[in-house]
């Protein structure tokens, strides 16, 4: 095991490493990558939401057919939008890069159990993601029947749809080896004194984040297995009899049930909303224990709370069928068990923001992204509520509304919380300090702008403006008093993407600026910033390994010279 | 520095890395036959007539199959209690059974499936013969995964037991780990698709 490092090639260290945090950074920039890139399929959509049926401009010569963006298209930038932004971009930006690098750090381990293991991880995530974006170029375009893919409109629609599965299945596998990776790391790896209520927020997050996708993961598989035999192999899952398309009668044996899929779907796919925020919770709570100088409130509560919030969300998933026309019993259950999950989730909000009371602040960018993250993800919780509960949901299901909710909970909720932990780990990843007051600039515009694209999304949704119009509601009564905001909401999403700008010149002039020298630049308490060097040592991370005496947020203690004492200081 | 408890337990929780990732593994796995296994409820619970497993399928031969799924289950304990013993030789000698075993399963399984072929019984033919064909085949595919590990640790990989010998019985005790969980989905397939 125990191989020089230093002699190895470019290749060897940088695209072939089993080194946790070199796969950190691969998943991090790999995801960054798609992150835009998904972004910009917005950009195309909201041209077209704004002014239908005008040519797109800059990049209208890649559509072909004059610049238009037919309907067909549309679709299928809707489908990959919410693909790519959830399945390559955000969950392995929280999962993959942050919790690659940063949970062997925080638990004083020198790698992650499986090394191999985890670079196989990352790079079938590599492969999936490029099969994913590859059905861009087969016939008939990328998959178009949504992120959700739900059939029969997904069993009969064109080739885009298998390369999605396909992706998807070794999306799925990556994501299998790298919570296995997780888990194993934090049960195993722990270092002396390291006790499970030692452990910092953002490693407990990390952990329940993989128990979910260990275990909700694999029934998504299933239903992709079974989609995919509907469609090669002819079986009908999926496909109900005497199914009409276009006036002609389907010719497979039927039988199946659509609403099969969207159970399996669902099942993977709630839980899967608590692997995109729970790592966020655990960025805030590392970035706001540290800028206000005290303990986070309520250590304990807020680590019961994240234990129940994922087990709950594996028996919330039918709440996102209540128009499927399921019986009143089945709705009354998973009525009740989305109205339980919003407690938990209530109590992690109210200890992160109770940390705030009597704190010392430090306003810098990490802590405001932080900061914005609080009543952002509250307006999207909030929001939600509406949408647990059969009677109002019935209404509010298919419009702008729920669009609305879903991009506050994860877009300035988990991606606020994700720039944080960017701009927080930066120095130790690096060595070096961002710019502040690009960091600030990026911060105030992406939170006007980002309120900018959402808000309005409440207003038409409750208007009544169907989520699924190609056209933004040219031609929908409900949308007549309400269709001026679409040139809000597109303008503000433009303007968001040039603030995103300010965060590109930051990392590239950071990452050619001068080494600070300093290990520990916020005075943090835990092993990451207190027991290695910025970047840590490349192979085993630390000199010596540390232990651990403390808990992870002892800040501001009564009677120590410093106002941090770091967790592997002797009591 | 190495990784700590690669081959010794942590005291703590009694296990080693590799016997824990499996477990996990293998937890995962459940999630995934446990989704094709409620599919397979919920579409024979939402249509009128579903038919008997025997119409279409051979009881017999699944039984013969059942046995020697179960067998090459106690040799591949035998191989890992040999390790245990110290006696390589008994060793070679069960894993070289627990693959024959496996392959003779599938064997009978290949004549199963062209037979079906032939008399013209596919997956497209109702949801029965399709969640038959679907859940029979990725329980092959784990079949084949596995045959393709035993035979590894059986013929190249052996040569581990002369360097590192603990360790190379943790990986056979994995390897076992993994098998029993081939043979109880089988268990399970059986009875569900071919009896009921």
């Amino acid at each position: 095991m125990s191989t020089d490092q230093h002699n190895q090639s470019f290749w060897t260290k940088y695209i072939w490493s089993t080194d946790h945090k070199i796969i950190g950074i691969q998943y991090g920039i790999t995801s960054l990558v798609w992150l835009l890139f998904g972004f910009g399929l917005m950009m195309i959509m909201r041209y077209q939401l704004a002014y239908p049926d005008t040519p797109v401009p800059i990049v209208g010569a890649l559509l072909g057919d004059g610049g238009l963006l037919p309907p067909e298209m549309y679709n299928s930038l809707g489908a990959m939008h919410g693909t790519i932004m959830i399945f390559l971009g955000v969950v392995p930006l929280a999962f993959g890069a942050f919790g690659n690098y940063f949970v062997p750090l925080q638990i004083g381990a020198i790698d992650m159990a499986f090394p191999k293991l985890n670079a196989a991880s990352y790079w079938t995530y590599f492969a999936g993601s490029v099969i994913m974006a590859a059905g861009f170029f087969v016939p008939g375009g990328a998959a178009n029947s949504g992120w959700t893919s739900y059939p029969p409109l997904a069993e009969i629609a064109t080739m885009g749809q298998t390369v999605w599965l396909i992706g998807m299945v070794m999306l799925i596998t990556s994501s299998l080896l790298g919570s296995v990776n997780i888990l194993v790391t934090v049960i195993q790896l722990r270092t002396d004194g390291m006790t499970w209520m030692k452990l910092p927020i953002f490693v407990w997050t990390q952990f329940i984040t993989a128990f979910l996708l260990l275990l909700a993961f694999p029934p998504l598989e299933a239903a992709g297995v079974l989609q995919l035999m509907d469609r090669l192999a002819g079986t009908s899952f999926f496909m109900p009899s005497g199914l009409v398309v276009t006036g002609e009668v389907m010719t497979n044996a039927g039988g199946g049930s659509p609403l099969l899929w969207q159970h399996l779907f669902w099942f993977l796919a709630h839980p899967e909303v608590y692997v995109l925020i729970l790592p966020a919770f655990g960025i805030v709570a590392e970035v706001i224990a540290n800028n206000t100088r005290k303990p986070l409130a309520g250590y304990k509560a807020l680590v019961y709370a994240m234990v129940f919030l994922g087990f709950m969300s594996f028996i919330v998933w039918a709440h996102h069928m209540y128009i499927t026309g399921m019986g009143t019993t089945m709705g009354a259950f998973f009525q009740t068990t989305t109205m339980i999950i919003s407690i938990p989730s209530v109590v992690i909000l109210t200890a992160l923001l109770l940390s705030l009371w009597g704190g010392s602040i430090r306003f810098n960018t990490p802590m405001l992204f932080a900061l914005g993250f609080i009543p952002m993800f509250g307006i999207g919780g909030l929001t939600g509520l509406p949408l647990g509960l059969a009677a109002a949901d019935i209404h509010l299901h298919d419009t702008y509304y729920v669009i609305g909710h879903f991009h506050y909970v994860v877009a300035p909720g988990t991606i606020f919380a994700l720039f944080a932990g960017i701009y927080y780990w930066f120095p130790k990843m690096t060595g070096k300090r961002t710019n502040e007051l690009l960091g600030k600039l990026h911060f105030y515009f992406s939170l006007i702008f980002m309120n900018g694209v959402f808000m309005p999304m409440f207003i038409q949704g409750l208007a009544g403006v169907s989520r699924r119009l190609a056209d933004g509601g040219q031609t929908y009564a409900h949308a007549a008093d309400v269709i001026y905001l679409n040139e809000v909401m597109s303008y503000s999403a433009w303007l968001l993407g040039l603030a995103q700008i300010f965060f590109i010149v930051n990392m590239i002039i950071s990452l050619f600026g001068k080494k600070t020298g300093e290990k520990n630049p916020w005075g943090a308490t835990t092993l990451d910033w207190t027991d290695t060097t910025s970047p840590p040592l490349g192979h085993g991370n630390f000199e010596i390994v540390p232990k651990v005496y403390r808990g992870p947020y002892e800040y501001s203690v009564p009677g120590d010279k410093e106002d941090f004492t770091p967790q592997s200081k002797k009591v | 520095m190495d990784i700590p408890y690669t081959v010794k337990n942590r005291p703590d929780t009694g296990l080693y890395n590799g016997k824990l990732g499996v477990w996990l593994f293998l937890a995962s796995e459940v999630m995934l036959f446990g989704g094709l296994f409620s599919a397979y409820i919920f579409l024979r619970t939402g249509v009128d007539s579903w038919p008997l497993g025997t119409e279409y399928l051979d009881v017999p031969l699944a039984t013969l199959n059942t046995l020697f799924l179960i067998t090459s289950s106690v040799t591949m304990v035998m191989s890992w209690a040999s390790l245990k013993l110290n006696d390589f030789k008994k060793f070679k000698l069960y894993s070289g059974v627990t693959l024959f075993l496996a392959l003779a399963f599938l064997v009978v399984k290949y004549f199963e499936y062209t037979h079906k072929f032939h008399v013209g019984y596919l997956p497209s033919t109702n949801n029965f013969l399709g969640i038959y064909f679907t859940m029979t085949g990725l329980h092959v595919l784990h079949i084949i995964g596995g045959m393709i590990v035993i035979f590894y640790y059986w013929m190249p990989g052996a040569k581990m037991w002369e360097v590192d010998p603990e360790r190379f019985t943790n990986r056979i005790e994995i390897v076992g780990l993994y098998w029993h969980f081939v043979d109880l989905v089988w268990i399970f397939l059986f009875p569900v698709l071919y009896l009921l």
